[in-house]
């Protein structure tokens, strides 16, 4: 935890790179989310451009597939003016070491300031961010079963949205808790911001080996641990699971875990629906729910533009040199 | 450590009176009043009022737009920025509490600029003291105000509003 601290803040307690959640504090995660409010009238300028990051470069070094997660980084450093290159690399299980170390002197070589990072082990970002000159950020956009905080993060401003505070949230993740690095770092966020209580709720093959250690309440009935929650986060079924043991038919995981109408209704009546997308409609979420009035699905994409347009700025301050500066 | 409180209710009166004839001699109706955050944001409320303006208050962080950036970071305490209209092809009064650099002002035209294409923009400051550094000019000014090494001159608010000149 020390280490990673050490790794992602910088000797004034600035953030220099976004790995994970861990090790960070409830005061910076209130600043990326002030920070996100800020930037929400942007998208209604005309010219839908701030200059802060002009003639900085930022590298989406994708060693993963992704839509979402990428367009909307890379539409985030647009609306901050950067430069932005985009590098999909397909990731063999053995295309890493001197490979990986190449890649990032070749791109240090083209003067680039950020590299946004998805890799499919855990821990990728961390070893990039080890290894990158001391003049590159490194933001983690999913590693592995690890850590995805950027979307953690918009999770967390479109809960603040909605509900207002944290405090007396009831909140529950509910599906395949045990591989996802979304619901990892939207654990560690939400006990960060003071929600008391956590569920998830998941058959047991899919629950973290020791659900203790994240402060959390396990229910493997989806009726019981609905009861009275304010927020469901529903996490995407990964098919490929289902060919592993651990689960059964796709049907059966949505006769027991299926987020339906009659469901959600043992919640409380203003009960916010959350995904952190792509869904799965009649896996693990039902449409009606999904494109009801209670699902806040799209507006989560729509806040991943200016939580990630926040935690980029603040991310490419960190080099700055400490000075005093004048206004007027 | 000394300080000199400045009549507030006089100075806006004096803005509010030059605006006024401004308005008039240039025979414009309905201008679209912005206040630049924080201190501009109290002083435009104020002149707001006194003008009876029907068009909503628009507000402006530019904290975006600052040109140090570079050399000072974001603040967290950045506020977004709310115009409720469009500035297209309409006079805007942009208020700011002190003008000493322009660089404020600087900063808020090109965000003025990213919302719209503004007829015309005229300057409101309640304050204007001398340490210029870009070719920035106010239409209309409550009090000039000449500072002595090492005085500050600052604004506090929102109520009650207060002006105070301090020798650090």
């Amino acid at each position: 935890m020390k280490k990673k601290n050490r790794l992602q803040l910088d000797e004034n307690g600035k953030l220099k790179h976004f790995l994970t959640i861990e090790g960070l504090n409830r005061q910076l995660l209130i600043d990326i989310l002030d920070t996100a409010e800020s930037f929400t009238s942007v998208t209604e300028q005309t010219i839908k451009k701030v200059p802060l990051l002009r003639g900085k470069t930022i590298v989406n070094l994708f060693f993963e597939a992704s839509t979402r997660t990428r367009t909307t980084f890379e539409l985030a450093a647009k609306r901050l003016s950067a430069d932005v290159l985009n590098i999909n690399i397909q990731a063999s299980a053995t295309a890493k070491g001197e490979t990986l170390l190449d890649t990032l002197r070749n791109l240090e070589a083209m003067h680039c300031d950020m590299f946004v990072v998805r890799h499919a082990d855990s821990g990728a970002t961390h070893f990039i961010a080890q290894h990158a000159a001391p003049h590159i950020s490194v933001i983690n956009a999913g590693d592995g079963q690890h850590a995805h905080p950027t979307q953690a993060m918009l999770d967390m401003f479109t809960i603040r949205r909605v509900k207002g505070e944290f405090h007396k949230l009831n909140v529950a993740i509910v599906g395949d808790v045990r591989h996802s690095r979304v619901a990892r770092s939207q654990i560690h966020a939400l006990s960060m911001l003071g929600v008391e209580d956590v569920r998830i709720i998941a058959p047991k093959t899919l629950v973290p080996s020791e659900p203790e250690a994240f402060g959390v309440h396990v229910y493997h009935d989806l009726r019981e641990g609905l009861r009275d929650v304010d927020v469901v986060i529903m996490l995407r079924l990964q098919k490929e699971r289902m060919r592993g043991a651990s689960l059964p038919s796709e049907h059966e995981y949505f006769q027991l875990y299926g987020l339906t109408e009659e469901k959600l209704a043992l919640a409380k009546p203003d009960v916010t629906v959350m995904h952190p997308g792509p869904i799965n409609r009649g896996v693990e979420i039902d449409s009606i729910v999904a494109d009801g009035p209670r699902s806040v699905i799209l507006q989560q994409v729509s806040h991943g533009i200016a939580v990630r347009m926040a935690v980029m700025s603040m991310a490419m301050q960190s080099h700055l040199p400490v000075a005093a500066g004048g206004r007027g | 450590m000394s300080a000199k409180e400045l009549d507030i209710d006089q100075t806006l009166d004096h803005v509010a009176q030059s605006l006024s004839s401004i308005l008039e001699s240039r025979n414009i109706q309905a201008p679209i009043m912005i206040g630049i955050h924080t201190g501009g944001v109290w002083v435009a409320e104020q002149l707001h009022q006194r003008l009876k303006l029907d068009e909503p208050l628009g507000t402006l962080d530019i904290s975006f737009y600052r040109d140090d950036f570079t050399r000072v970071g974001i603040n967290p305490q950045v506020q977004p920025s709310t115009l409720p209209l469009s500035v297209d092809d309409r006079h805007v009064i942009l208020v700011d509490d002190v003008l000493y650099t322009g660089r404020t002002i600087r900063a808020a035209f090109n965000e003025l600029f990213d919302y719209g294409r503004p007829a015309s923009i005229m300057l409101a400051v309640l304050v204007e003291r001398d340490g210029r550094e870009l070719p920035i000019q106010a239409d209309a000014v409550g009090q000039h105000v000449s500072l002595e090494e090492g005085e500050q001159i600052k604004l506090q608010g929102p109520e009650p509003l207060t002006l105070t000149i301090t020798q650090a």
